[in-house]
This record gives structure tokens, sequence and C-alpha cells, in this order.
């Protein structure tokens, strides 16, 4: 059963091909093949998830692809737990996710396209889960930046749109290029790209290491790392040449999964079709990157102090500390999730670096769960709202009360109240940085802290109170201004006038139906109402997986007291390395329920009780305020760093190109003009009169000469033959 | 006993024939012959010359060999030649094709 | 010994004779059946000086290609009608007399020539030989008279192509 993990990729291959080319015929009917072949994925993947479970042994496979000089490049497929687990994830999730999407994008003109796009994804996302080096990960991973790229920018009439696509692709471009340096390193210090090979070679750096830890580890960072192998320079600083490629490695997860500094892409990858956002920027893409680090973990382990796992872990506190204050701030819903995504990410992030590796992983998989139903919720409620900014929203217990409840369940999971599956991640993450880095887990509680409060704002907002939305006509995406749609609140994007022309445009199209046609214009002034079947089915599914998924991770229900999925996905260096998982201790996890809800409570006293108005506090704090609202300057930042700089770069060599260059070209050209006149000179009167004369007495002499040619080849051969014959005559005569 | 000197001296006899032949024939054909026979008599002075002089290398041979693939190259264009002239001139005699004559 | 020179004789005076047919005969088909001995002769010369493997070359490609290619063109072209028609040109004596002075000139340059003779005898069967430096030391060589049948074929046959 596991060996056929392969067919896992294939059949969302397959449904690529299928809708690429013929999707255009199959018409509404374009999403029962993309459905069908990730069911039929999730399927098998379930079985195998199931098989692992049930204690079946790792597969692996493997064969030669290119061989140069005694190197060799492999491809093949690795089902070890941890594979096992993100795939059935994956493939589940995704299913639910493309059955959502049948019903949210109905109407499309481009509805075939988007499935296609969605289905090559997946693909790229299982290759890179499923391959056996890095590689082939290379490959899936460059696949669904590519698919990423191509759906945050599905409405492509949109300028804002456009420029989020390209953002996103060049934000996350930076980072795969360390991650490429950072493959190269592997491949020239181990000979191979295949994680096994390249882990068995990093234990063996790891060894020394490990009994160096052991003597020293009181002492921590203070002894010399002498038998950590080579040191390399780098920005000024002496590296272990192991930890640097491990950092060069991590360079891919930042960009891929939104860590600071370069998460700027998330926030606005939102342009893309809340399906999009649900499956690739909160489910599955942004959580390759954590599943790369756990994936390497012991080329991460075996650096000396682990010293990449610290930075991993520090990149993942800053992220998910800023990240959910810039969230607190924020007045669209997709944006509030983009960024409670990247938070959550740090978290993962920070779990994976302060030696929680069950505990990073497992929040990945809990986390795909409710964020992917917690965006279909959004989705569902911007498709009755036909808004983003949560300020237009209100009261939608009353009109939606299964995007409600369904809401309500991820809302919690993410919170992490007990027993959702948010708190048993969340808590063994505490729990492994308070044993671990008491320094992080201050941080990562104040986290967990901003993460109650801005999502129950965000419920407060769209749930609670009273409608406060004017609802019109439904504005359609495809709608090439900037006004349309995005960034929610602007008084334009409600109006009937862009309601009706996007209609129009929209009938224009190939199917001759638009998005905004579905509904009609009747739906002006109605009250919003529940999203169809397709919509909210997948949505209570999920929720109850939100609610059980956790239970997996419920201490006790494993070995030695611990969970289950912490058998069942489990880094083997740490007991080579004397380090133990720290026993789950009620107080602490008491205390983060307790931070949770100190969390809640603040934001329902502020924006439910109105104990204190949020406007007051604005107005109070108006720098801090203006400072998170403009997500840290940071985009401001990196434009005027990044984009000015780089323009202004190319503006000043264009004028060393005008100045210089060029003039250096005149130059010569002026140089060599004057050369050709007097060339020309000498050429007129003493070369043409050289070759003239050499012609005159050509003609002189074979005027006598003529009659000599007869034209019969035979007189001419006898010429020669002749005067070959006194040719040797004359030869032998000197000789 | 039979020395280098015999084939050099066949070898020019067979030159000079062969000369004599291509300078006095009127037929293409027959022209293409006299070719022939002096292409022989060189291949027997490089046959010969390894033979006599350097036996252990067989670089005459592979001359030789060059001079067979030539001759059959020069055979099979002259002939084509002779068949593409005899087309358009009706004639294969060269004194009849004069056509360089300016 | 006695043999090898009853032997070159032998082929001396047919390998003349009948070239001296070939320049000489007024019949155009028997000047192109008479190349044929001369072709033979050579041939035998080839075994006498050790060089199988030309002999075989010799035989199959002149005696069995070129020259029946010539016959075939004689008969395509003039053919048995050309009997009758003058076979020798205006220059006769000029041309006999400068082959004659080529052949004394070659005569004396040969004699006179003090060649590096050795009497170590030549190998029986050098085919090996042939062939190895034929695909070592002259590969080029080997290549080029490739290339030169491939363009002389090319040119043969876009030559007598009738054009349509």
């Amino acid at each position: 059963m596991v060996s056929s993990a392969w067919l896992i990729p294939v059949f969302p291959l397959l449904s690529y091909i299928v809708l690429i080319f013929t999707g255009r015929r199959l018409g509404d009917r374009a999403p029962l093949v993309a459905i069908g072949a990730m069911g039929l994925s999730a399927l098998i993947a379930i079985l195998i998830f199931a098989a692992k479970a049930g204690g079946a042994p790792d597969v692996y496979w493997s064969t030669a692809w290119a061989v140069g000089g005694g190197r060799e490049l492999t491809v093949g497929y690795m089902v070890d737990n941890l594979a096992a687990s993100m795939l059935a994830m994956i493939t589940f999730v995704g299913t639910l996710i493309f059955i959502y999407a049948a019903g949210y994008m109905k109407g499309d003109p481009y509805y075939s396209r988007f499935f296609a796009f969605l289905s090559l994804f997946c693909f790229g996302m299982l290759t890179m889960v499923l391959a056996n080096s890095f590689l082939l990960m290379l490959i899936g991973w460059e696949i669904i930046g590519l698919c990423s790229y191509l759906l945050i920018g599905f409405y492509f009439r949109r300028k804002s749109a456009n420029l989020a696509q390209m953002k996103a692709f060049m934000t996350t471009r930076v980072g795969d290029l360390f991650m490429l340096i950072g493959i190269m390193m592997i491949f020239a210090q181990f000979g191979t790209v295949d994680y096994r090979k390249v882990f068995e070679a990093a234990g063996h750096a790891l060894a020394p290491t490990a009994t160096y830890m052991a003597s020293a580890a009181p002492g921590g960072g203070a002894a010399p790392a002498a038998p950590a192998g080579p040191m390399v320079g780098f920005l000024g600083l002496q590296i272990p040449l192991i930890t640097l490629t491990a950092l060069m490695i991590f360079g891919g997860p930042i960009g891929k999964s939104g860590q600071f500094p370069l998460h700027v892409w998330l926030p606005d990858a939102m342009e893309g079709p809340t399906p999009v956002s649900a499956l690739i920027h909160a489910a599955t893409m942004v959580a390759a990157g954590v599943y790369l680090v756990g994936r390497s973990y012991p080329l991460f382990f075996a650096t000396p102090d682990h010293g990449a796992l610290t930075f991993v872990a520090w990149t993942g506190t800053i992220t998910a500390l800023m990240a959910a204050f810039i969230a607190v701030s924020q007045d669209d819903i997709k944006r509030i999730l983009a960024y409670s995504t990247i938070s959550q990410l740090g978290f993962m992030m920070a779990g994976l670096g302060v030696l929680g590796y069950t505990a990073g992983l497992f929040h990945l998989l809990t986390h795909a769960f409710f964020k992917a139903l917690l965006f279909l919720g959004a989705g569902s409620v911007i498709h009755a709202v036909h808004s983003n900014s949560i300020k237009d929203m209100g009261g939608l217990r009353k009109y939606m009360p299964v995007t409600y409840w369904t809401f309500m369940a991820g809302y919690l999971a993410l919170a992490g109240i007990f027993p959702f599956a948010g708190f048993w991640s969340k808590d063994e993450i505490l729990l492994e940085a308070s044993h671990h880095n008491p320094a992080i887990y201050g941080l990562l509680t104040l986290g967990a802290f901003l993460t109650a409060m801005y999502m129950t704002r965000l419920m407060a907002y769209t749930f609670f109170g009273s409608f406060r939305g004017a609802t019109t006509t439904e504005p359609d995406p495809w709608l090439p201004e900037d006004h349309a749609m995005a960034r929610g609140s602007s008084p334009a994007a409600r109006s009937g006038k862009g309601g009706k022309g996007a209609a129009k445009k929209a009938k224009g199209n190939d199917h001759g139906h638009g998005h905004g046609n579905d509904h009609g214009h009747g739906h002006g002034h109605a009250a919003p109402h529940e999203s169809p079947a397709a919509m909210t089915v997948p949505l209570i599914i999920l929720a109850i997986c939100a609610l059980l998924v956790g239970l997996v991770g419920v201490p006790g229900t494993g070995k030695d007291g611990g969970s289950w999925f912490h058998a069942f996905v489990h880094f083997e260096g740490f007991e080579a390395a004397g380090i133990h998982a720290p026993p789950f201790s009620w107080p602490k996890a008491i205390q983060s329920l307790i931070v949770a809800l100190a969390g809640i409570f603040t934001a329902y006293a502020i924006y439910g009780l109105r104990i204190v108005r949020s406007e007051t506090l604005r107005e109070n704090f108006a720098p801090i305020h203006a400072f998170l609202a403009n997500r840290m300057y940071l985009d401001r930042l990196y434009v005027y760093v990044f984009i000015r700089g780089g323009l202004g770069l190319a503006a000043l060599l264009r004028i060393f190109d005008q100045r210089v260059v060029d003039g250096t070209v005149n130059l010569v050209g002026g140089i060599t003009l004057l050369l050709s006149r007097i060339y020309r000179f000498l050429d007129t009167w003493v070369v043409d009169g050289t070759v003239n004369l050499v012609g005159l007495v050509t003609r002189w002499i074979s005027q006598l000469l003529r009659p000599v040619q007869t034209g019969r080849a035979y007189n001419y051969l006898l010429l020669a033959a002749f005067g070959l014959f006194l040719i040797v005559v004359i030869g032998l005569w000197r000789l | 006993m039979i020395g280098l000197q015999h084939y050099l001296i066949l070898s020019a006899l067979l030159f000079a024939i062969g000369l004599f032949g291509v300078l006095t024939r009127r037929n293409a054909v027959a022209v293409l012959m006299g070719v022939e026979l002096m292409l022989n008599a060189a291949a027997i002075n490089f046959v010969a010359f390894t033979h006599f002089v350097s036996p252990g290398l067989v670089r005459g041979h592979v001359a030789a060999l060059v001079i067979i693939t030539l001759a059959a190259c020069e055979a099979v264009v002259g002939l084509a030649l002779v068949i593409n002239a005899y087309r358009h001139l009706d004639t294969i005699q060269v004194d009849e094709m004069n056509l360089m004559k300016g | 010994m006695a043999g090898e020179a009853i032997a070159f004789y032998i082929l001396t005076g047919m390998i003349v004779t009948a070239a001296a047919i070939v320049v000489g005969s007024k019949n155009i088909v028997h000047a192109g059946v008479s190349l044929v001995p001369v072709l033979l002769g050579v041939a035998g010369l080839y075994v006498l000086l050790r060089a199988e493997f030309l002999t075989v070359v010799q035989i199959l490609i002149y005696v069995g290609a070129i020259t029946v290619l010539l016959l075939f063109v004689i008969l395509l072209t003039e053919g048995a009608t050309g009997l009758r028609t003058r076979q020798r040109n205006e220059q006769v004596p000029l041309a006999a007399a400068v082959a004659a002075l080529f052949l004394v000139t070659l005569l004396v340059a040969l004699t006179r020539t003090p060649w590096a003779l050795t009497n170590q005898p030549s190998a029986a069967y050098n085919i090996g030989a042939v062939g190895t430096s034929l695909f070592t030391t002259y590969v080029l060589v080997f290549e080029v008279a490739g290339l030169l049948i491939l363009a002389s074929l090319v040119g043969a046959i876009v030559i007598a192509r009738k054009e349509s």
C-alpha cells in the first residue's frame, strides 16, 4: 500500500493535463475532474496514512537520474510518518477546498483554468512532500511557487493582483536563491542531494558535536567550536560550514513560509480568489517551508550548538509576534487571516527551533485544518457581504448560521481553547519553548495572547452587533480597475455602477456569463444570506476536523505518557543527543489557556462590551496604530530601499552608460572616421592607381597572347605537360 | 632480382602512355581512361616504395587506397559530365567542346 | 626469386601492351575492354609487392566498377555508332614528343636518385596494419576521402540528372 505513494501526485497532474487541454469544452463540469482526481489522491493518501499508523515500514525508492564524475543525482520518493501525515492532510484539505471552490468560483469565465492551476499546484506540493532528495524537492517547490504566482494573479485584469503576484514571486525568489545556494553547498560537501545520504553524512558530523555538547552543555557557546568541522567567513563572522549550509536552506522557508523579513508578500497574496488563499496561502504551500525544515531537521540539528535551530527559533518568534501585532490593527478580513497565518507559521518555526520537532509539525497539521476553515468561512462571508472589510460586516450570526458556527470552531481552535486542535498544538510549542528557551517562551505567550485578541476582534466585528453593510450588487473581481473589489472599504467597491459595468464586461467573455450574473441584480439591499451547500459542507467537515484533529496530540494517548502523534512523528536524533521532550504539565496548559482567555476578554471588553472604545484607543495610541496599520512600514521600506534603490541604480547606470560608455564609443567612432578619410585618399590615388596599372599591363600582355588560347582543353593540357616537363628538367639540373 | 628500379621504370612507362592517351584522344571517355592509367602508375610507385623502403609501415598502401578512391570519384563525376555534355552538346568529342574559346 | 622476376616481366608485358591498346585503338570499345588487363596486371604487381588488400580493392573497384562504368557510358553515348569516327586529334606528334620527353626525364630522375633501400622483407598479410593506420594515424585522410565520395556522389547525381 505504502509503496503506491507515487500515485498520489499523478492524479492531480492528470487532472491538470486534462483541464488545460479540454477545460473549455468541459465548462461547468471542469471541477468534477479536479475533485475526482484529488479525491482519489486523498483516498490513497489516507489509506497510506492508516497503514503507516498501523506500523507499516517506511518506503524509500530512488533511481539515478544524472550521473557525472562519480557523483549522481537521484530522484525518487520517500514515505515516512511525517510525509504520510502531510500527504493525508494536503489531499484531504485539498479535496474539501476543491469542492468549496466549485461553488465559490461558479460562473467565473476562467472556471476550468482555475481548477487546472489548483491541480498543478497540488501536483507540485505532493511531489515536494514525497521527494527523497533536495533536488526533486526543489522542483516541486518551484512548481508551487509558479502556481502561487498564477493563482494570486488569477484576476489578471486587476492591477493590484498583478502587482501582488509579482511581489509574491520576487519576494519568495529571494529566499529560493539562498536555498539554491544551500543545495549547491550540500552537493559540494556531501556529493549528493539525497536526503538519506546527506543526513547520514551530517549525522557523522553530529557525533563529535553531540559529545561536545554533552561535555560543554552548561557553558553554552563559551567553548570554541573546534570539532564542528570547517569554518567559513560569512558577512564578517566565522560560521561553521554546516551551519551556513543549513541557514542557506532556511532561506527558502523564510521566503515561502512568510517569515520575517520576507513575509511582505503573503498579505498581498490575498488578491487571489479565497479558495486559493485557503489552500495555498494558509494550509499547504506556506507550510512547505515548515515541512522542509522538519524534513531537513537532521541537518539543522547537526549544526554546532544547534546554531541553525536557534536562528530558526528566533526568526519564528519575531515573525509570530510582529504579525500578531499587525493583525490587531487590520480591517480587511482576509488580511487579518493572512497575518494570522504568518504569525502561526512563526509559531511553527519557533517550535521547530526550540527542539520541539513534533510540536512544530503538529501545529502545522492542525493549523492547516482550522486556517483553511477560517479562510473558507471568510470567503463565505465575503460572498454574502461583497466586501472584505470587517467594518462593513456585523451581525452575520443571524443571517449565516452555518458559516457562523463553523467559523466559531476555527476561531476557538486558532485562539487555543480547550479542547480544540489549536490548543493541543500551540500548548505543545509553548511547553517546548518553556523547557528550552524561556525568552522565546515569554514572547510566544504574548503572541498567543494577541492571537486570541485579534481573532476575537474579528469575530466581534463580523458576526456580532448589527449589520453595517449596504450590499447592492456583487463587485466583479475581473473588473480591471483597482477600486473594483480591492482594499475592501472604499465606497466605490460597492457601487451598483461598478457591478453593472462588471456584469457587462463579463458578458463579453467566452462563457457569456460573469460573476455578477449568478445572483442577479435583485440581490441589492437584501440581507446577506447563507452560502450554497457546496461551500457549507466543506466548512462543516473542516469544523469537525478542527475539533477532532487535535485529539491525536492529547497527552497519554501514546507511549510514556506522550501523545500518539509524538510517537508517530518523531526525531530520532534527540535520544542520541540526550535531549528529552518535556513531559506534559497541566499548570503550563492551564496557563496557556488563561493567556488565550485573557486575550479573548481583552478584545471582548473593547469590541464587545465597549468598556474602552476602540476609537479612543486608536486616538490615544495614534503613532502605534499608524505603525501597525501600515504594517510596520516594512513594505514601504522595501519599496524605498529595494525597488526605488534598484530603479535609482538603474538610472545611475543609465547616466554612466550615456556619458561614459557612449562617449567612449563615439570617440572611437570619430577616430575611425578620421582614419578612414586618410585611407580613402591613399586608396584612391595609390592603391587604385597601382591596381589600374596592373590591369593595364595585363591587358597589353594578354592582347599579345590571345592567339594561344584555342579554347580546346587538350591544347592547354599539352602545354601544361610541357611546362611540367620543363620544371622537372630545371629541378634535375639543379640537383 | 626485381628491385625498386624495375617498378619505377614500369610506372614511368605506364604514366607516359597514359599521358599520351590523355593528350591525343578525342573521345572524352577515352581521355578518362588515360587518366586512369596515370593514376595507376602513381599507385604502383607508392606501393613499390612501401615495399622496398619502409616495409613495416603501410603508408603507401593508404595512399594507394586514397588514389583508388579518388579514381572512383573522378570516374563518377567525369562520366556524369560526359553524359551531361552529350545531352546538351550532342557530342563527347573534346575538340568539339570549345565553348571556352573567347 | 626467379619466379618473381618471371612474373614481373610477364605482368609488365601485359600492362604495357594493353595500355598501348587503350590509348591507341581506333575502336573505343576495344580500348575500354583492354583497360581490364592493364588493371589486372597492376593488381598482380600488388601481389608481388605484398599488398594483398590493395589487390582485392584494385580488382573490385577498378576492374569491377570503374571499367564497367566506362564501358557503360561509351554505350550510352556514342556506342557502336562512333566506330568510324576519328579517335585522335591533330596534336599527336607534339603529344608523343612531350610524352617521350616526360618518360626520359622521369627515367633519368628515377634512376639517378639514391633511394634509401632496405632489405627488410615486407610482412605478409598486412591487412591489419593497413586497417589500423587507416583508422588511427590517417583517420583524417580516411574521413576526407569519405566526404569526397559523398560530394562526388551528390555531384554526379545533380550533374547527370535529366532536367525536367
